[in-house]
C-alpha cells in the first residue's frame, strides 16, 4: 500500500492542496492502509489520551520508582507553579510538570502510552494537557493533536529512528519533542508548513542528544531530558507562529538526526556504558541499585 | 515502510519503563506461549545484546515472565510477574549470554513441560514492535511490517493447499508465505505474513484441518 506521504514535504504539500489539517491526512492514511474504520481508529486514539490524561493525575499525586531515582518532581513543580511566581511563565512550567508526571509513572512501571516510545511518552501529552488550559480544544481537537503529533513521528520512524539503541535520545525525547511541537502549531490554528517550521526547530536544538540512563534504567536523565523536551516543544511552536522559518528543511533535519545518529558510539546509544551512566556517581548508583563493586563515589 | 500505522508511533498503551525492552519483550514472551499452545511449566530465557546488559534494570525479565502469563502489554500483573508465574507453577530462569547477534535486542526462549518443550528467537526492534527470527531451529524471516500466522504442521501434501484455501474462504489475502521442514515427511512451519489481523474464527478454523499440529498469529 502506497503512503499518502512519506516525508514532511509531502505530508505539508497535500494538506495544503487539499485544504485539510495534518491530523485529517494523518486520518485518512491510517484508514488506508489498515483498512479500518474511521470511527474505530478516533475510538482507539480516544482510548491513547485518557490513558495520558490517567498517567499525568497519577504522576501528579506522587510516584516513586522501585529504585528510587526518580519520584516526586512533579509534585514540587506543579505546588511551585501554584505559588503564581514562576520565572518562565505558567504555560511552561505546567507542561513541564505534566510531562515530568508521566515519565515518573514510566519509571515506577505504571500505565502510559508510548509516544513515539515509553521513554519519550511525557513531551506529547504534558505539552497537550498544558496547551489545553490556553486554548480550550474540544475532546476531538485533543485527540487530533495526537495524530499530527503521529504524522511526524511516522515520518521519522520510517526515515530516521525512534529508537535511543539505534539513534540516541535525539531520536526519542527529540522526535517526540518535535512532534508536540507541530501539534501544538494545529490546535494553535497555525498552518501545516508552520508546523513543519515548528517540529524542524525543534528538533535541531534536540541533535547530537545521546542516550546514556544511568544503570540501564529509563529514569536519569529520561524524566528531565522530557521536561525540557516539552518546553523546547513550546518555545519553538511560539516561534514559528511568530512566523520564524527554519533555514534548514524539516526533512534534511530528520536527515541529519539519522546521519548523526549512525555516527554515535555504542556506548551512547542506550548501553549505560557511557555518558552520564559512565561517571562516578552514575557508577555508584548502578552498583548500589543492582550490587556488584562500587567502582565510583556517590553522594 | 518499516511503520506503517499512527499507533505504532502513538502507542502501545503499556507498563513502563521501556518499549523496546518491556512492551517488546512482553510480546515476545506472548509469542512464545501462543506457539507453544500452553502454560508452560518452565522457561530458560537467554538474553542478548543489550537486553543481556540492561534486562533488570527495564524489567525485561518481568516481562517476558508476564508475556509467557499470557499478559498484554497493558496488563498491571506484569509487575507482580514473578508472583504470578509461582503461582501458576511456572519456574524460570534467565541467563544473559555473551555470544554475538545480529540485533541488539534478541531473546531465545526455552519453554517446556511434562509433554513437550520448544525454542523460540525473538527479537524487539523498538516502538513495542517484535519479530520472530527463528523457531525450534527452524530460520524465519518475520517482518514485523504485517500481521502473521505460524502454522506448525505435518509434511503432507495438501496442507498448505488446505490453508490457502481457508484463508481465500474468509478473502484473507498473503502478501509473503514461506515453508520449511528439517526433513521430508516431518515437522514442518508455515509462515504466512497477511494484510489483516486474523480473528479467532479462522484461526479456530485453521487448526482443525488435517496434519495441523499448531496454529498461532502475531498481531500488527
Amino acid at each position: 500500500m502506497e503512503a499518502l506521504f512519506r516525508n514532511v514535504r509531502e505530508l505539508v504539500e497535500r494538506a495544503e492542496n487539499e485544504q485539510k489539517l495534518i491530523s485529517e491526512i494523518m486520518i485518512e492514511q491510517e484508514i488506508l492502509m489498515t483498512d479500518r474504520s474511521r470511527e474505530d481508529i478516533m475510538i482507539q486514539m480516544d482510548r491513547n489520551l485518557t490513558v495520558m490524561e490517567e498517567a499525568v493525575e497519577k504522576g501528579l499525586k506522587g510516584v516513586h520508582s522501585v529504585s528510587g531515582l526518580t519520584g516526586g518532581d512533579a509534585v514540587l513543580l506543579q505546588a511551585y507553579r501554584e505559588k503564581g511566581n514562576t520565572l518562565s511563565g505558567d504555560l511552561l512550567i505546567d507542561a513541564v510538570s505534566k510531562a515530568v508526571a508521566t515519565n515518573e509513572v514510566n519509571a515506577a512501571m505504571g500505565t502510559i502510552c508510548a509516544t513515539p516510545t515509553a521513554g519519550s511518552a511525557g513531551v506529547v501529552p504534558g505539552t497537550l494537557f498544558a496547551v489545553q488550559n490556553k486554548l480550550n480544544p474540544t475532546r476531538e481537537q485533543m485527540i487530533r493533536y495526537l495524530f499530527t503529533a503521529g504524522a511526524f513521528g511516522f515520518v521519522v520512524a520510517n526515515n530516521a529512528s525512534i529508537s535511543g539503541a539505534a539513534g540516541g535520545c535525539q531520536a526519542e525525547v527529540g522526535s517526540a519533542a518535535g512532534m508536540a511541537s507541530a501539534a501544538i502549531i494545529e490546535m494553535a490554528g497555525g498552518t501545516p508548513q508552520q508546523s513543519s517550521e515548528a517540529f524542524a526547530i525543534t528538533m535541531k536544538n534536540m541533535l547530537g542528544l545521546v542516550c546514556d540512563p544511568v544503570a540501564g534504567l529509563v529514569e536519569v536523565p529520561c524524566v528531565k531530558r522530557n521536561a525540557m523536551g516539552a518546553a523546547n516543544a513550546v518555545v519553538a511552536a511560539d516561534m514559528a507562529l511568530a512566523g520564524v522559518t527554519s533555514r534548514i528543511p524539516c526533512d534534511e533535519v530528520i536527515g541529519a538526526m539519522f546521519e548523526i545518529g549512525q555516527s554515535m558510539p555504542s556506548a551512547l546509544r542506550e548501553t549505560a556504558k557511557g555518558g552520564l551512566a559512565a561517571t562516578p556517581t552514575g557508577k555508584w548508583l548502578e552498583s548500589k541499585i543492582f550490587g556488584g563493586a562500587v567502582v565510583g563515589s556517590g553522594q | 515502510m518499516k511503520f506503517k500505522s499512527v499507533f505504532d508511533i502513538i502507542g502501545p498503551v503499556m507498563i513502563g519503563p521501556s518499549s523496546s525492552h518491556t512492551a517488546g519483550a512482553a510480546r515476545i514472551g506472548r509469542v512464545a506461549r501462543d506457539l507453544f499452545g500452553r502454560q508452560p511449566e518452565w522457561a530458560k530465557v537467554h538474553l542478548y545484546g543489550s537486553f543481556a546488559e540492561t534486562y533488570k534494570g527495564h524489567s525485561t525479565d518481568v516481562a517476558i515472565i508476564g508475556g509467557l502469563l499470557d499478559y498484554d502489554t497493558f496488563d498491571e500483573r506484569i509487575k507482580t510477574s514473578f508472583e504470578e508465574a509461582e503461582k501458576a507453577g511456572m519456574s524460570y530462569e534467565f541467563i544473559p549470554e555473551t555470544g554475538h547477534v545480529d540485533h541488539p535486542n534478541t531473546a531465545r526462549i526455552v519453554i517446556g513441560d511434562h509433554e513437550s518443550e520448544m525454542s523460540m528467537m525473538g527479537i524487539s526492534i523498538g516502538g513495542g514492535k517484535i519479530e520472530i527470527t527463528e523457531l525450534n531451529g527452524f530460520p524465519l524471516r518475520l517482518s514485523g511490517n504485517h500481521p502473521a500466522i505460524l502454522v506448525v504442521h505435518e509434511d503432507r501434501s495438501g496442507c498448505i493447499a488446505n490453508v490457502a484455501n481457508c484463508l481465500y474462504k474468509y478473502d484473507i489475502n498473503i502478501g509473503h508465505m514461506e515453508v520449511s521442514r528439517k526433513e521430508r515427511g516431518h515437522m514442518a512451519l508455515m509462515v504466512i505474513e497477511v494484510d489483516q489481523n486474523v480473528d479467532k474464527e479462522v484461526m479456530d478454523e485453521l487448526k482443525k484441518l488435517p496434519n495441523i499440529t499448531q496454529v498461532t498469529r502475531i498481531a500488527d
